[in-house]
């Protein structure tokens, strides 16, 4: 089976605050650390596993500049046959449905069975596996948590509903699909795999070798943009409630309902 | 000479119709023997290179202490006399049992410089040796029939128990001195009947007792339970030696050498391959121990020198806490394995996988590296090193429990496992309300200092582990140490890193570290991490000395420079715990206790197991992240030993153990009842700030001569 | 301003929640539009859907067909092309299903995408001001999208208070035959129920977290009680999986699990660096402890010095009755 899976690189933010900069036209990105996506990374292992039972390949391919081929390199440290870059000067300040329409022209220059993508990633949008699947006309599944290989034109996956429940439903290959963490337990990728890497060629497909319209990717085709970034008004230490209990568990029940935490 | 050939015209005519049959069990015998020494070798052969040939001297020293001087047996009384009696017996016998071989064949045999008056001489001792290795088989059989020591009981998931065949053993044993005493007493008797000059038995010996009760038995009678007597103790002993290598009891043969062979360096870990440069690791195809033939052929003959005590196991943390680690069985299923893949007759069995098969994963990364196992062990058998490869093995195929993987990718992002920003590693001294009493100097190539204060990742980063920087800062400061830090530029020492197997993670860390160190150029460093000290000791090279904060106060306690206030509280009952890594592996046992024991008022007690028995914390570095499947805590055991010495608050002086045992406390349900503090911090509380050589000088300059104003 | 439209979930015929927030998210696109709600099943179910829907909105296209009778994202996509007038902005809630809808609907639409939407600014012509959040929630970002074509939105769950207006009575129109024959390359099979204690709290948005202020084994059920009531799961630090209280998967922490719920009450924990670090995205957290000088007061929200032992019953009590009163 042919896998291709489409990965990002993004700022690992997971114990580092996040501080705006000065004009608050982005975050501080100075001193943060890039890595792979934590959904595209299950979807690596996932691609890695289903290939180790029946054979094929794995591709990592991801939408960005040259500093974004570590996440790649790492990829393939782990077990990925081919990583490929797609960058071009006109990708730039694309936004998800640019990126997926670039996706979707390396797609079509191969022949993959299925082509996976993590859930979301930095920015919350959970948009590009979608939109990939529409543009190629592939049947698509989001949150993914479990596949199952039925044959060579079909396969039976699991998706994470509300409650921990699983919806099954049998698909048509070839198909995307968005993975969702969890649905493994990725293989380590220790630094001296990453060294043993270091060296294989990692080609770059531009513009031109893609065969992208120019009009669908960039600024100029963005449809959504980000105009800043600000952050919440946050007190410090807890705002300490001082009535008596019943009071406080009114109170209590309406900050919950302002939250967005009641169902 | 007279008595010698006296007793060979007696022998002679008894043992002459056996000659054949003894010639030809000695050959039988010695062929087999060979044979077998020779399978048990096949796998050393294939294994990896283990340099282990270098300080002859050293290592002969260590044969003298740990092999002949038994240094360690005593440790558990009752079972180390006793071996110590047998082990003697069989030195003292030794002679013996080759002498009487010979002399089925050559009856007039007597072992050069035996002859005479020393021969006398041999004979009493060795006929007492043979009486109390008697009679300490006998003890030994109704120990494990009777009062049957928990330590050797075999738990189901590790099969069946090794009884039957420990008593066989002991019996065979029990039979060869019997068999050797029969002989000898059928001789005396014979001598006594005959009137001949004296081959006499020791009084009250085996073959005393043999001797009386046979005394006026006929020639012809003594004649035949001589013969009797000599061909069991021939087949005895040659069965004792060819089915020895096939258990236990091959340790009689491999001490020796397994002792001579054993590791100088405790403190640091072997290297990934030796004979391999760092450099030239990377293009090593696979790394660690993956199948049993990547061990090293030491690592091989450790597992035929198990003599199957269970004292390890007695005494490992992960074990006594239902951790599926039993550093026994760990040695006693690679012996298993190793007799099943090269057998005696058929062919050897190619490498399999360990991890999965022989060992679970779960069982590998149980191990606290701790080190009370190589502690205890009589034979000097080494673990960490084995549990080291095999975690190389499963990190090289990307085997990693997820819980493990988070940090690690921290460490190699950030040189964290917390994944903070580099520079915060400086924060904790920037507290407010700190910066009054310290100001802490950041080194680099502008600003240096004498001395380094190598903080690490959880004193730096964890909230309550910060005030032991804070308080080893103080100290530093009051004994007068012209010291830094480096700030963002320190990573992780990578003590654990290298210890969980990540050794090219390690590696980067640990080259970063000492370029930063280097250029520093300081010329001493303090930590108050003892695993910190243990990496920037032992497994980092080319560095200024290093101490521990704890030697640093000891130091500064005994020339006067630090004294302490007595405590408010003089109720308390204090108890130091030994952290592994400064205590065991570097033996730094008397220093925190000193520097406890000069705090005025303070009650100090020792738990029953404390020093070099000290007992695991539950482990530091990655083994915070890790999930073991365990019954219990080890922290809550540690804290229940506290509260049963007696005490209401824990001294430690390592930032992991205080973790720990804070949690631990509150998991025991001792919240309020038992307290955790750390040595820094307590010194640093108690000092007498005011007593300074200037204070005083400027007192008694103020007050008139007689009074000293305070 | 071009016409908004709602996609209603439903489950055996009872409506989600979202359908009024979703009517209220409308309304601050197009304060002074209408939008229509679209519902698609099939048989009883979606007649009780539509009617439970028609308080809230004025119009409510019904489609039915069998195919329809599980939301099957591609099939319901395929309907909606056929029967959204071109420029419309469609609306989802960013839910399991509005993620597997709503992408390549936006595709098929050729209209704008714009994600888990937290708050609406206002429409200026061709543009939309709406802000989201990024990064696990710790930023926000004001976000323009041209709307000039069309949008496919989804909106955040619980982020807009639900239009409380019933007292229209919307008119149920029947779009079914417009639709023609569905077919999917992806085909519904079964729902797997999740089995009792395969819980899996990260997924959870709102956490009720028991550390040792619980004290006891039999507490653990005030904390469920309480967890019942919100349509929250039980969380917990590490004391309480080591004390055997809770299974292992319950924990939160930095050898437990990471979690990034919107809401966290942490009941009893005095919160330590280890449990913290698990948590994640920065969410609304209540600690509720007997300790004022418990660490966990620090990163709270909000604080309460309390015995949980006897807050979380009153609180339990609280949202039961808010409950009951909305249900009328």
């Amino acid at each position: 089976m042919e896998i291709l899976v489409c990965v990002r690189s993004v700022p690992d933010t997971s114990d580092n605050e996040i501080a705006l900069n000065g004009n608050g036209t982005d975050i501080q990105r100075d001193e943060l650390v890039y890595s792979v996506n934590e959904p595209d990374n299950y979807a690596v292992e996932e691609a890695l596993q289903i290939v180790a039972k029946l054979g094929g390949s794995v591709t990592v391919a991801t939408v960005g500049t040259d500093e974004d081929e570590e996440v790649l390199r790492r990829e393939m440290a782990m077990g990925a046959d081919h990583g490929v870059l797609l960058a071009d000067q006109a990708f730039a300040n694309s936004d998800g449905r640019g990126i997926a329409a670039i996706l979707k022209s390396f797609v079509k220059k191969g022949h993959y069975d299925l082509v996976l993508t993590g859930v979301q990633a930095e920015d919350g949008a959970a948009q590009v596996g979608g939109m990939l699947a529409a543009m190629l006309d592939y049947p698509f599944a989001s949150l993914v948590n479990s596949i199952e290989v039925f044959d060579g034109s079909k396969l039976k996956v699991s998706r994470e509903i509300e409650g921990g429940n699983k919806e099954i439903s049998e698909i048509d290959l070839p198909c995307v699909l968005s993975i969702q963490t969890g649905i493994n337990e990725p293989r380590y990728v220790g630094m001296r795999g990453i060294r043993a890497v270091a060296s294989v060629p990692v080609p770059t497909y531009g513009l031109a070798e893609l065969g992208v319209e120019r009009e669908s990717v960039g600024p100029a085709a963005a449809k959504v943009k980000r105009v800043d970034y600000f952050v919440p008004t946050m007190g410090n230490g807890a705002e300490m409630l001082s009535g008596s209990r019943e009071e406080n568990a009114e109170r209590v029940l309406e900050l919950l309902a302002a939250k967005g935490g009641l169902k | 000479m007279v008595e010698a050939v006296q007793a060979s015209m007696q022998l002679a005519p008894w043992l002459a119709q056996g000659q054949t049959v003894f010639v030809a069990i000695h050959i039988l015998g010695v062929a087999c023997f060979a044979y077998i020494v020779a399978k048990r070798l096949v796998p050393m052969v294939r294994a990896e290179r283990d340099f282990r040939f270098d300080h002859p001297f050293a290592r002969l020293g260590k044969v003298l202490k740990f092999w002949l001087g038994q240094w360690k047996h005593p440790r558990y009384k009752t079972a180390g006399v006793m071996h110590i009696l047998i082990f003697a017996g069989f030195i003292l016998l030794a002679m013996r049992a080759f002498a009487v071989l010979i002399v089925g064949v050559s009856p007039g045999f007597v072992m050069p410089g035996l002859g005479g008056g020393t021969g006398h001489i041999y004979e009493i001792l060795t006929d007492y040796a043979a009486t109390v290795v008697f009679l300490c088989m006998i003890f030994a059989i109704v120990r494990r029939l009777v009062f049957k020591p928990a330590r050797y009981e075999v738990p189901a998931k590790f099969g069946k128990a090794h009884k039957a065949d420990a008593i066989f053993l002991l019996v065979l044993i029990a039979v060869l001195m019997l068999a050797d005493s029969l002989f000898e007493a059928t001789k005396a008797a014979a001598q006594v009947q005959t009137d001949q000059a004296i081959h006499f038995a020791a009084a009250f010996s085996l073959p005393w007792l043999l001797k009386v009760i046979l005394v006026s038995a006929s020639l012809a009678t003594l004649g035949k339970l001589c013969f009797a007597g000599y061909l069991a103790h021939e087949v005895t002993f040659y069965f004792l030696l060819c089915y020895r290598p096939f258990g236990i009891q091959f340790h009689v043969e491999t001490s020796l050498f397994n002792v001579y062979f054993s590791k100088l360096n405790r403190g640091t870990l072997k290297p990934v391959k030796w004979g391999v440069s760092d450099e030239q690791l990377a293009q090593v195809k696979s790394i660690g121990v993956k199948t049993f033939e990547d061990f090293t052929w030491k690592h091989m003959l450790d597992f035929y020198s198990c003599a199957d005590c269970g004292r390890c196991s007695d005494n490992c943390p992960a074990n006594a806490a239902g951790r599926p680690l039993s550093p026994r069985f760990l040695t006693i299923k690679a012996r298993d394995y190793a007799f099943q893949r090269y057998p005696m007759f058929g062919k050897a069995g190619n490498g399999t996988p360990l991890i999965g098969k022989l060992y679970s994963a779960d069982e590998i990364w149980s191990c606290t590296t701790c080190g009370a196992c190589e502690e205890e062990c009589p034979l000097l058998v080494e673990y960490i090193d084995k549990i080291v490869d095999l975690r190389r093995g499963m990190i090289d195929d990307g085997n990693v429990p997820q819980s493990l993987q988070k940090p690690l990718k921290a460490l190699e992002s950030r040189g964290n496992p917390y994944g903070k920003m580099e520079k915060k590693k400086g924060d904790w001294a920037r507290n407010e309300e700190f910066q009054q009493l310290c100001h802490i100097k950041t080194l680099d190539k502008k600003n240096g200092a004498d001395t380094l204060y190598f903080v690490d990742s959880i004193t730096a980063f964890d909230d309550r582990m910060q005030s032991i920087a804070r308080a080893t800062a103080k100290i530093l400061d009051h004994v007068g140490e012209n010291f830094g830090i480096l700030g963002a530029a320190e990573k992780d020492s990578g003590h654990e890193v290298r210890r969980f197997g990540e050794e090219t993670l390690f590696m980067a860390l640990r080259d970063h570290n000492i370029e930063a160190i280097k250029s520093s150029g300081v010329k001493k460093i303090v930590t108050a991490d003892p695993h910190a000290y243990n990496a920037l000791k032992h497994d980092y090279k080319d560095l200024p000395p290093v101490k521990h904060i704890s030697q640093v106060i000891a130091r500064g306690v005994e020339s006067g420079a630090i004294k302490f206030d007595p405590l408010e509280n003089s109720d308390n009952v204090y108890t130091y715990h030994d952290p592994c890594y400064l205590g065991r592996h570097n033996q730094v046992y008397d220093d925190p206790r000193a520097v406890l024991d000069a705090i005025p008022g303070l009650k100090r007690v020792e738990m029953r197991r404390s020093r070099d028995r000290s007992f695991c914390c539950g482990g530091g570095g990655l083994m915070l992240f890790y999930e073991p499947k365990e019954e219990q805590r080890i922290g809550v055991m540690r804290v229940q030993m506290a509260a049963e010495a007696g005490a209401n608050v824990i001294v430690t002086a390592c930032p992991f153990c205080m973790v720990n045992i804070e949690d631990a406390i509150k998991v025991a349900g001792l919240e309020g009842k038992m307290t955790a503090v750390d040595l820094a911090e307590l010194a640093e509380q108690q000092l007498a700030r005011e007593v300074t050589p200037a204070g005083v000088e400027e007192i008694s300059e103020l007050q008139p001569v007689g009074t000293t104003g305070r | 301003m071009a016409r908004i439209f709602a996609f209603i979930t439903h489950k055996s015929g009872v409506v989600d929640d979202t359908a009024a927030e979703l009517a209220a998210a409308a309304r601050k696109i197009d304060p002074s539009g209408s939008p229509t709600a679209i519902v698609t099943g099939f048989g009883a179910e979606l007649d009780a859907a539509c009617e439970a829907v028609r308080p809230l909105y004025e119009e409510v296209w019904r489609v039915a067909s069998e195919t329809l009778h599980y939301p099957n994202a591609e099939l319901i996509r395929k309907a909606l092309v056929k029967i959204v007038p071109p420029g419309s902005i469609v609306l989802v809630a960013h839910d399991h299903f509005g993620i597997d809808l709503a992408p390549g609907l936006s595709i098929k639409l050729n209209a704008a995408f714009v994600p888990d939407v937290l708050t609406i600014d206002g429409a200026q012509g061709p543009a939309l001001c709406v802000v989201r959040q990024e990064f696990g929630g710790q930023v926000n970002a004001h976000v323009r999208c041209d709307i000039s074509s069309g949008a496919a939105i989804t909106i955040r769950p619980g982020a807009f208070k639900p239009l409380e207006n019933d007292a229209i009575e919307g008119a149920v129109i029947d779009k079914s035959g417009e639709v023609g024959a569905l077919t999917a390359g992806r085909r519904y099979i079964e729902t797997v129920a999740a089995e009792a204690g395969e819980v899996d709290i990260t997924k959870h948005a709102l956490l009720v977290s028991v550390g040792r202020g619980i004290q006891d084994k039999d507490n653990i059920a005030i904390a469920q009680e309480l967890a019942g009531a919100l349509g929250a799961a039980v969380s917990c630090s590490r004391p309480v999986v080591d004390a055997k209280w809770l299974e292992k998967s319950r924990q939160v922490g930095s050898s437990g699990k990471t979690v990034k719920p919107k809401v966290y009450l942490a009941c009893g924990i005095s919160g330590a660096f280890q449990h913290l670090a698990g948590i994640k995205g920065n969410p609304f957290i209540v600690a509720i402890n007997k300790n004022p000088k418990a660490p966990i007061f620090q990163v709270a929200d909000v604080g309460i010095v309390d015995d949980i032992l006897e807050f979380l019953p009153e609180l339990t009590n609280k949202v039961r009755d808010l409950r009951s009163v909305a249900a009328k």
